[in-house]
């Protein structure tokens, strides 16, 4: 039966640390397949497109209309029909079908696209004059000066930048523990348990902001009274909204982690625990930072959890254990209701601020989601780390 | 003659070069130990989900006691007076959930299959990104953009909408006139929120098609579109239901987006195209809430826990369609 030579081929490596993050991973047969744009698809589409845009130039004219959005409207709808047409007449029903479909589905990526550019592009553009104005001050002043006749440059976020700092810090070292144990456990386990557990975190996934907010309200601030407003409060509330996040990330690397690895560990006599300190964690320590950091970012900009339970506070507050505290969504909040236009530029610079941040985290996770499991870019102290393993070993 | 028999296959398992052998071994204590603790730290879950239910539950009460079938009867919405009509609320939240999938979905599904099948792989990377980074934007964020931009542009093609389309009863707007702070435009705002969602889950499911199958698709003459009607949409259609209804289980508990855009009010209206119409538990509960009364309170409490349980089982629900469909694939 075992005629012919078998070559023991290594299994593929389980591509990138969390999938959704990487790059679409390459089949090992991707066929060849014919892209790009020949000439006389070309000619087509052009043709198509200016027809429209006349056709449309035209009409609205002779109506004597000025709707920017709705000529835009227009001449997509007629371009993509007069496309058609061209293309059933000239090619046949199934080559028709699959230009408009292919246009649709350009155009949906585009519109989501658009979607993305023009809100960084409009927060940028709102919020750049707030925070350069008088560069690193609207960084560290605080909002005591707010009110009806401040001055941009009397205000800042400082207050809010520590406030979120520490809130988000909190909750981080909170629910990353639970989150990788719990991950750990839920790979590691397929019970009833564990399968409640898993479809309790997809669902807390998507649970609406502003009950974990209420949650905590009632659970720690009715208790305390007003004093329990606080930064801590308001950390909890991200902790609940942060947990099933990071749990279900981590779960996902995890798993990715070669079982052989694991085997290997097991079969030499260690144990689970030490598995798991000490071959499990550091092989998907690139994956879990990623899950981590993308919490983080994710959770850094959520106010309806914190509206309840940080307080907001115009001046600093360094201890998040005591007294209200500010934090950058919520001074957001605040300052959107408020009347008068330097307040307004005062919101606009703080989302500015907070986008920014955000955005910096996404990059960081997306960098440190690029390297794959077992190597280790973008960890300085990985070679420090190397080293004592050896010496341990 | 002979015939060539195949050899028996013996009737034990297959063959399987990998599968690790199951060994009872003595578990140490600290394994023990280490056990208990990773089963407690997943208790914590659940943990968070009994203490929303129980306190929410317990603090709203009050208000179930007082309020009972009121809740959906009664018209107007002041609990401190003895009226809970919660019933526009709840419509509201649906609304605007339900404005947002349509406009979401379409969108959502284009930009899963630019992804996977029609961008260029270069493009691939940043398409991925940008879906993410949609994620990454803070709700409020979108929901500042919605206020001082999104909200007035959507507001000339409304009242197109509103003059040449009034005999469908939804394209009308409750106070004549306006045409911003509608239940349209916070649908409008959050499909942008719930496109990463819709967009991430349903290119996860579609990722799973057999390739040998769209690559026969495609062998056997037909052409891409050919491919994703008639291989990569019919594997992955629960998927994408279930994309979809995590996406609206997003939209209905979307806080941020609706509190700065709609408008404060709560009235049964078919019309979605301006102020003063339905509202929306979301924004009655971040507006009431810090200066309400006893009772008020208490029965935002029991709105929020109605909230909770409505989009806990559609993700629930969502979740188990999904996976269902990955395992039938």
């Amino acid at each position: 039966m075992m005629r012919g030579n078998r070559t023991l081929t290594p299994p593929p490596m389980p591509n990138p640390v969390g999938t959704a993050l990487g790059p679409h991973s390459a089949m090992p047969d991707s066929p060849t397949r014919q892209r790009g744009i020949s000439g006389s698809m070309l000619m087509e589409g052009l043709g198509s497109a200016a027809a429209a845009l006349a056709l449309v130039w035209i009409a609205f004219s002779l109506a004597g209309i000025v709707a920017p959005f709705g000529m835009l409207v227009a001449w997509f709808c007629l371009f993509f029909a007069i496309y058609g047409t061209l293309c059933w007449r000239l090619h046949g029903v199934l080559i028709a079908k699959d230009r408009m479909a292919t246009l649709g589905i350009w155009s949906g990526a585009i519109v989501a696209m658009f979607a993305l550019g023009a809100v960084l592009y409009y927060v940028f553009i709102r919020g750049v004059s707030a925070v350069f104005e008088d560069f690193p001050h609207f960084l560290t002043a605080d909002m005591t000066q707010l009110g009806g006749a401040s001055k941009i440059t009397d205000l800042g976020v400082g207050a809010a930048i520590v406030g979120t700092v520490e809130q988000v810090g909190i909750a981080t070292i909170i629910t990353v523990p639970l989150g990788i144990m719990t991950a750990t456990y839920l790979v590691g386990s397929n019970g009833p348990f564990a399968r409640t557990v898993s479809a309790v975190v997809d669902a807390m996934t998507g649970a609406p902001a502003i009950i974990a907010g209420l949650f905590v309200y009632l659970l720690w601030v009715v208790p305390h009274k007003e004093s329990g407003k606080s930064g801590l409060a308001a950390a909890l509330a991200l902790a609940v909204m942060m947990l099933p996040i990071v749990t279900r990330a981590a779960q996902e690397v995890v798993a990715i982690v070669p079982g052989s690895l694991r085997e290997a560990a097991l079969a030499l006599g260690a144990p689970e625990w030490r598995v798991l300190v000490r071959v499990v964690l550091p092989t998907a320590r690139a994956g879990l930072m990623t899950a981590v950091i993308l919490g983080v970012a994710r959770i850094a900009g959520e106010t309806a959890p914190v509206l309840f339970n940080a307080g907001g506070f115009e001046a600093y507050n360094w201890n998040p254990f005591s007294g209200q505290q500010d934090d950058l969504p919520f001074r957001i909040y605040e300052n959107i209701f408020q009347p008068g236009a330097v307040i307004q530029q005062s919101a606009w610079g703080t989302s500015f601020v907070l986008v920014c941040v955000v955005l910096i985290l996404f990059l960081i996770a997306r960098a440190l989601g690029k390297s794959t499991p077992g190597r280790r870019r973008f960890v300085p102290w990985a070679r420090i780390r190397n080293r004592t393993t050896e010496v341990e070993a | 003659m002979t015939t060539l028999a195949a050899p028996p296959i013996p009737p034990v398992a297959p063959l399987v070069d990998d599968t690790p052998i199951v060994i009872n071994r003595a578990v140490t204590r600290a394994d023990k130990v280490f056990r208990l603790a990773l089963g407690s730290s997943s208790l914590v879950v659940l943990a968070i989900l009994a203490g929303v239910v129980v306190f929410l539950a317990a603090y709203g009460w009050q208000a179930l006691k007082v309020g009972g079938i009121h809740f959906i009867t009664d018209p107007t919405w002041s609990p401190d007076s003895g009226h809970f009509g919660a019933m526009s609320l709840l419509v509201g939240s649906v609304a605007i959930a339900v404005v947002a999938v349509i406009i979401a979905t379409p969108v959502s599904l284009s930009a899963a299959l630019m992804i996977n099948e029609y961008s260029p792989v270069r493009l691939r990377g940043v398409l991925t990104g940008a879906v993410d980074c949609l994620a990454t934007v803070p709700s409020i964020v979108y929901g500042f953009w919605g206020l001082a931009l999104v909200s007035n542009l959507q507001a000339a093609p409304a009242k197109w909408l509103v003059t040449h389309f009034a005999f469908v009863p939804f394209f009308r707007t409750p106070t004549s006139g306006e045409y911003v702070q509608s239940i349209f435009a916070c649908g409008l705002i959050s499909a942008v929120t719930i496109i990463p969602i819709i967009t991430s889950v349903s290119r996860e499911v579609m990722s799973q098609t057999p390739r040998d199958a769209c690559e026969a698709a495609l062998g056997l003459g037909g052409t891409r579109w050919g491919m994703v009607t008639d291989v990569i949409l019919p594997f992955s259609r629960n998927g994408i239901v279930g994309a979809v209804l995590l996406g609206f289980g997003r939209g209905i508990g979307e806080t941020m987006v609706v509190v700065l855009i709609l408008s404060k009010a709560n009235r049964m209206t078919s019309a979605i195209l301006g102020p003063n119409g339905l509202g929306s538990i979301a924004k009655q509960i971040t507006e009431d809430f810090p200066t309400g009364t006893p009772m008020d309170k208490s029965a935002l409490i029991l709105l929020g826990l109605v909230l909770f349980v409505t989009v806990l089982l559609v993700n629930i629900g969502a979740r188990a369609i999904v996976n269902r469909g990955q395992k039938a694939g």
